[in-house]
């Protein structure tokens, strides 16, 4: 693998006796975008600015292209990077002298700034906007004149800490497919900060699971989302269904989980005897009316009953009580229509072996 | 009424006329009054900046401490220079006790608490993120900080004319401390005093009229800088 661009290593960040960011190491690849989640709190923002060269740590070293960074190099390393905040922060000017600021801060020739400027002014569809005050723009202009500052910086590696967690959805929607794009077409390296997996899952080529201030899981976003690596990141990445289980036997790859009122397949090597807790995903349950044809019986199928039905688009989000615990279910617009789901209706959940995720407690 | 229009009428006949005295007193209240405003700018404005964006024990009372500073009377600052300006005092030695400069030590305690103050207001109306945002697209601290006061200028020349309009316009103190000498320290508000007081109140019309408007004048020309920023407002439909 290629030099990394950022290394973190032996991070502490310590605010009076409380250890608020405990990272022993990462490393950031060129061209790679790290999607950084977790809950309020958890350090996203402090390891951000950490890694932007924004607050020094209380202990460890930052390299940026195998150089640590001391103090005296941090300013000529912080001026090839760019960060953007939650909050687009512009000054009380133009549009246009908000997303040239960074380019006159480096003393840049107006001809060259007007240069690397107006065409992402152009991509970002503001160009119209350059010479509106900025205090006049909305939310999702503010944020557009935000990013093409900081890209027509040609950053080496762009922080995005939250940014378009105040934006409408649409706003949000639409600005993140022309970010997607744009890292993508331009290769810039980039750490994106969120608490909504969806976003994260939509960017990261990797994501980093962070609570408590530590990096409980990383890896490409299938992965994180699909296999946590304990309940905590099942929590965080929505894996909301977990039964505990113990082993009953475990033959060729294939393990048998019982649990109080049922037992699942799933594949893997475990011990038989090992207390272990089967992780679902809302999506990867499937359910149908105990009297379908398509309901079988046994194994990998549960009998539920519907406590409560949560509308939202474009899915339906069901709240199940089984005899072994409470399970959720996600089902597209059309499934809930057709299964004509109502609450307190008796159903059947079942599963793909593949779909199920095995912690070992 | 005809005391006030004389009043005018003398006004426009001692400035117009080119009197020698009253430019001379004019030049020394502007002189005095724009050295003070300047001392506060450059001491209140760092004092103001770094109370609001640091925090250290004791930071709310020296808050408390120049929000009382803000309306200090003048004629207590008056006495308290005089009595550290007078020969006997402890800064004696200076030599400055009845001189233009003991009036400009006297406004700049009066001004530099305003200046102050109202600093730390305005850079407490910033975004407290916009330091790190501005360091996140490149700027140094000093960078950092200029841009702060260019985003906080509007507020920032509110301070400038409070403290100009809290000096020139005060008597008590360059009374005291200044003695209302002529031609050495008299400047326009004590000149005002004298003069109604010897029951000349044409004179006293007239200055306190050049007073006015060199305060308008200097407010004018900040005010206007400060405007043409401000947004127009939409009409409610």
């Amino acid at each position: 693998m290629a030099e990394a661009l950022l290394t973190l290593e032996e991070i502490l960040v310590r605010h009076g006796s409380a250890t608020v960011l405990d990272i022993a190491r990462l490393e950031i690849h060129p061209g790679e975008t790290l999607a950084l989640i977790g809950p309020n709190g958890a350090g996203k923002s402090t390891l951000l600015r950490v890694m932007g060269l924004l607050q020094p740590p209380s202990a460890g070293a930052v390299f940026f292209r195998g150089e640590r960074a001391n103090g005296e190099n941090t300013l000529s390393m912080r001026r090839r990077m760019a960060s953007i905040f939650q909050e687009p922060l512009l000054l009380n000017a133009s549009l246009y002298d908000n997303a040239a600021l960074g380019l006159k801060i480096r003393h840049l020739s107006k001809a060259e700034i007007r240069r690397r400027v107006l065409p992402w002014l152009e991509r970002l569809g503001i160009a119209g906007l350059a010479a509106r005050r900025a205090r006049t723009l909305s939310g999702g202009e503010l944020q557009r004149t935000s990013l093409a500052r900081a890209l027509a910086l040609e950053p080496e590696l762009l922080f995005l800490d939250e940014p378009f967690s105040s934006l409408d959805p649409p706003t949000r929607e639409s600005l993140l497919i022309d970010l997607r794009d744009i890292l993508s077409q331009t290769g810039v390296t980039a750490v994106f900060v969120t608490h909504d997996r969806h976003e994260a899952f939509m960017l990261g080529s990797r994501i980093g699971v962070l609570n408590g201030g530590k990096l409980l899981q990383l890896g490409a976003g299938r992965d994180v989302f699909a296999r946590p690596a304990d309940e905590k990141v099942a929590d965080i990445v929505g894996a909301d269904t977990r039964i505990h289980a113990v082993v009953e036997r475990c033959s060729e790859g294939v393990a048998r989980l019982r649990f109080d009122g049922g037992a699942v397949e799933a594949a893997g090597d475990f011990q038989a005897g090992a207390a272990v807790v089967v992780c679902l995903r809302p999506e990867d349950i499937r359910l149908s009316r105990p009297e379908s044809p398509a309901c079988g019986s046994g194994i990998n199928h549960l009998s539920v009953r519907v406590v409560k039905v949560i509308p939202s688009t474009p899915h339906y989000r069901l709240l199940l009580e089984s005899g072994t615990g409470p399970l959720t279910a996600l089902l597209p617009r059309a499934a809930f229509e057709a299964l004509a789901v109502r609450e307190g209706d008796a159903l059947s959940a079942s599963f793909d072996p593949a779909a199920l995720h095995i912690i070992v407690r | 009424m005809s005391l006030i229009w004389n009043g005018i009428v003398t006004a426009f006949a001692l400035v117009f006329g080119g009197d020698p005295e009253v430019w001379a007193i004019t030049w020394l209240s502007l002189e005095v009054s724009g050295a003070a405003t300047i001392i506060s700018l450059l001491l209140g404005m760092p004092l103001g900046i770094l109370l609001a964006m640091s925090r250290f024990p004791g930071r709310a009372l020296a808050v408390a401490l120049v929000n009382t500073g803000m309306g200090l009377p003048p004629v207590v600052v008056g006495l308290f220079v005089s009595i550290f300006l007078w020969r006997s005092g402890p800064l004696g030695f200076l030599d400055l006790i009845y001189s233009p400069a003991a009036i400009v030590i006297a406004q700049v305690v009066i001004a530099f608490p305003i200046v102050a103050g109202l600093t730390l207001t305005s850079f407490q109306t910033l975004n407290p993120h916009l330091g790190l945002q501005l360091a996140g697209i490149g700027a140094s601290k000093p960078q950092v900080l200029w841009l702060l006061c260019k985003e906080a200028r509007l507020p920032l020349l509110a301070a400038v004319m409070a403290g100009f309009g809290g000096v020139i316009s005060e008597v008590g103190a360059s009374m005291m401390v200044g003695g209302n000498i002529r031609g050495q320290t008299r400047v326009l508000t004590t000149a005002t005093v004298l003069e109604a007081g010897k029951g000349n109140f044409d004179v006293a019309i007239a200055l306190g009229l050049v007073l006015l408007a060199l305060s308008f004048t200097v407010n004018f020309v900040l005010t206007h800088i400060q405007q043409r920023e401000l947004i127009r407002w939409p009409k409610p439909s």
